[in-house]
């Protein structure tokens, strides 16, 4: 049964888990969906008839998200699943995220579109490395709102001690890494304790349930790509032409909202002109909202393609092609100066030259230690020269032009995570 | 030649019936989140179009090939959509579907390719299950034959991660290898917006506008952009027998089998396959509106309801993609 939202009212909240391998987050995911009532009979039924068959107990909650055969038989989440919840007053979208290091890539990927980190840390054994390695992502992919759930409460004996002094070492260590808001909630996923009700085995806890933390979050409303704090933009995807009629330059906005007879700068090369004309398919706007996908009339006779970028004249993004960037690494190789590639920024693909790698990411410590390469899963800042100029914002402004990915050129794979600027998250 | 294609006319720069510029409703956050939905697909739409050199939009005819199409006029228009259409033809059909897709290449005046699994039983591609038989599985060799031929490197499809829990798992733009495989333990990261679509020769990708939309979210935007569907998704009068749990409609491929009754009543399809295998669902909604609080008031999903294709084995769904399917 799905609540029907007053569109009115409701907001869309992307969130993903977030945590270390067996620490319950898949699990807690299942309860939510249980307990909100998001699952079909079917799906249920056939989420217990594969518990039963795989031995895991009357119905094992990871099942709901975890449904890869190989993930099934190895009991651990190995690449992101999107599940779709709404209740009266929020829809969400959620991202349940790999644990295993080995898998970080796929966490990155859950990670780069969310706007709320919900983080799962098993009571028994606190904060783990791996758990600040993916804190650490997530706060550097510019999430900024935490719900932080410790798990498995019920073995060890609801202890409230136990849960203060992890509470206390999460909200140290996420102020650190800059993070807004933090909320600490002990649940057990498990039993359902705090998820979508309230437990009768904390009394001592007056904070939010899960259900309750999410719902209230101030994040949300992934407006296409999450941080706005430019003036407007937009990258150019597609030039549509049409027979007797001006060219008009299709794109999606970012930073700012872009009006019609507003003054633009066509970057790299700087031409000004004004927006004459700003069209949808269903007709005419007079401003477009960030995150919206619209086709743009200039005047005068440009010729734009793709990969340039309309962008107002009031702090347009900088055009360079030296960057000083982050870099979450994702190759089997290392990453050294030196190395070539392809670089993906907005809707421009062009060359790479690593011209250094300065320094890696200590996870436990946030801060930067001297290094002249990146191995896998390691984070750190790398220069690199393009061969195209391209229009950048800092990544903490604008996730949308402050964001790009590597590519091999041998094989097409994409395989780091780069920000434009240092990283955000050190001290 | 086993593939034809439909003549194709002028583009036609209106699909539906709508007059005016739809009302839009804002949320507490500026932007309604279908229209965030529909910003996200155009953006996909345009992004393929740009990345990959030959691709191609699979359309079935049922209700999310027709909010791609909508989804994709208004990516492109007023040109022409820069790809040809697809439909892969089971032989299995519902006429009233196909129907509608011939109706909507006329409409629109753009190019459709049929690539048919009866041309693939007769050239020996793959064996013929029999008059009854399902060709559900056979439409991969099917599809990724004509992948091949046309050296199309994407194909734009319907699939919702909604939908089933192996979808749950793929990427907007999902990697195939040169074999048409899906392996899920080795899918590209894809971060951000931005959606990276190069593949070397003789790979391709799958690129899915409506990852993110569910079952409910298409609905209401029917409603909203007043899409035209093929009748059968609204509530008629059908003869149907109850077999394996689903109401299946008697066509020239559903025949009753002994002990099977045949009863006439009021159903609709919650989606459109091989009219083999797919169930039509009780139901009096004979308006999108009630349609829509039909699926709000579902205690039962919509693949679940309707697919004796995913209800083989525990991870049916993972199976065939693995081996190329939609």
């Amino acid at each position: 049964m799905t609540e029907l939202l007053d569109p009115t009212t409701s907001s869309l909240l992307r969130f993903a888990t977030v945590g270390s391998v067996d620490d319950g987050k898949s699990t807690l995911i299942g309860r939510l969906l249980v307990d909100t009532k998001q699952l079909f009979d079917d799906q249920l039924d056939a989420v217990a008839e594969a518990s039963i068959r795989r031995g895991t107990g009357d119905v094992d909650l990871s099942f709901v998200t975890d449904g890869l055969r190989a993930e099934r038989e190895q009991g651990i989440t190995i690449d992101v699943a999107y599940r779709y919840a709404s209740t009266p007053t929020r829809k969400f979208v959620i991202a349940d995220c790999p644990g295993h290091v080995q898998y970080t890539r796929n966490m990155a990927t859950g990670a780069s579109t969310a706007d709320l980190a919900l983080v799962v840390i098993d009571a028994q054994s606190g904060l783990k490395e791996q758990t600040r390695r993916h804190c650490c992502i997530a706060a550097l992919l510019g999430v900024s709102e935490f719900v932080v759930c410790v798990n498995k409460m019920d073995l060890i004996s609801w202890d409230e001690g136990a849960f203060r002094t992890i509470a206390a070492q999460v909200a140290a260590f996420t102020e650190h890494l800059g993070v807004r808001s933090t909320t600490v909630i002990p649940i057990s996923a498990l039993l359902g304790d705090n998820v979508a009700e309230r437990s009768s085995s904390t009394p001592w806890f007056d904070g939010p349930t899960v259900l309750e933390a999410l719902e209230g979050a101030t994040a949300g409303n992934w407006a296409g790509a999450g941080i706005h704090r430019t003036t407007g933009r937009l990258p150019v995807q597609w030039v549509i032409r049409q027979v007797g009629e001006r060219r008009s330059y299709a794109g999606m906005v970012t930073g700012a909202p872009l009006s019609k007879g507003q003054e633009v700068v066509v970057l790299p090369l700087g031409q000004r002109t004004t927006i004459t004309k700003i069209e949808t398919y269903d007709g005419e706007l007079e401003t477009a909202e960030p995150g919206i996908s619209v086709a743009v009339h200039l005047k005068g006779d440009f010729d734009v393609t793709r990969g340039e970028c309309i962008a107002a004249v009031e702090n347009p993004p900088m055009v360079t092609s030296t960057l000083e960037t982050t870099v979450c690494w994702f190759g089997a190789q290392p990453l050294r100066a030196g190395d070539r590639l392809r670089i993906k920024h907005t809707t421009q693909t062009t060359l790479a030259r690593v011209t250094a790698v300065d320094a890696v990411v200590d996870i436990n410590t946030l801060t930067l230690t001297p290094a002249t390469e990146l191995v896998e899963n390691q984070i750190g800042v790398v220069h690199l020269q393009t061969a195209a100029p391209l229009a950048v914002d800092p990544y903490a402004a604008n996730r949308m032009t402050g964001s790009f990915v590597l590519i091999d050129e041998r094989d097409h794979a994409t395989v780091a995570a780069g920000l434009v600027g240092l990283p955000q998250i050190l001290a | 030649m086993p593939l034809r294609v439909l003549a194709s006319r002028s583009f036609a720069a209106i699909v539906t019936a709508q007059e005016t510029t739809v009302h839009r409703p804002k949320d507490a956050h500026g932007v309604h989140h279908l229209d965030l939905l529909e910003s996200q697909a155009i953006f996909i739409l345009r992004e393929v179009a740009a990345e990959c050199e030959r691709p191609v939009l699979l359309f079935s005819g049922g209700k999310d090939s027709a909010v791609l199409l909508h989804l994709a006029v208004k990516a492109f228009r007023p040109a022409g959509f820069p790809f040809p259409m697809m439909h892969v033809d089971t032989g299995h059909n519902f006429p009233e579907v196909l129907a509608f897709r011939d109706h909507m290449v006329e409409v629109l005046g753009e190019r459709l390719i049929v690539a048919s699994v009866q041309d693939s039983i007769d050239r020996g591609r793959v064996a013929d299950p029999g008059e009854n038989g399902s060709r559900n599985r056979l439409q991969t060799t099917t599809l990724l034959d004509a992948i091949t031929e046309h050296k199309f490197d994407a194909a734009f499809g319907g699939a919702r991660r909604d939908e089933d829990k192996a979808r749950a798992k793929e990427r907007v733009l999902s990697f195939r290898d040169a074999f048409g495989q899906w392996e899920p333990r080795k899918q590209r990261p894809e971060l951000w917006h931005l959606y990276q679509g190069k593949v070397l020769p003789g790979e391709h990708l799958r690129a899915f506008p409506l990852s993110d939309w569910t079952e409910l979210d298409v609905w209401q935007y029917i409603a909203r952009e007043r899409i035209e569907l093929p009748s059968i998704y609204y509530a008629h009068e059908r003869d149907v027998v109850e077999r394996d749990g689903m109401l299946l409609a008697v066509s020239e491929f559903v025949h009753p089998r002994e002990g099977e009754a045949v009863q006439r009543l009021s159903v609709r399809f919650r989606t459109v396959g091989d009219a083999t295998l797919t169930g039509a669902v009780r139901s009096t909604a004979t308006t999108v509106d009630e349609v829509i609080a039909e699926v709000a008031g579902s205690t039962v999903s919509e693949r679940g309801a309707t697919r004796g294709d995913d209800k083989f084995s525990e991870t049916a769904m993972e199976d065939r993609k693995r081996e190329g399917y939609f």
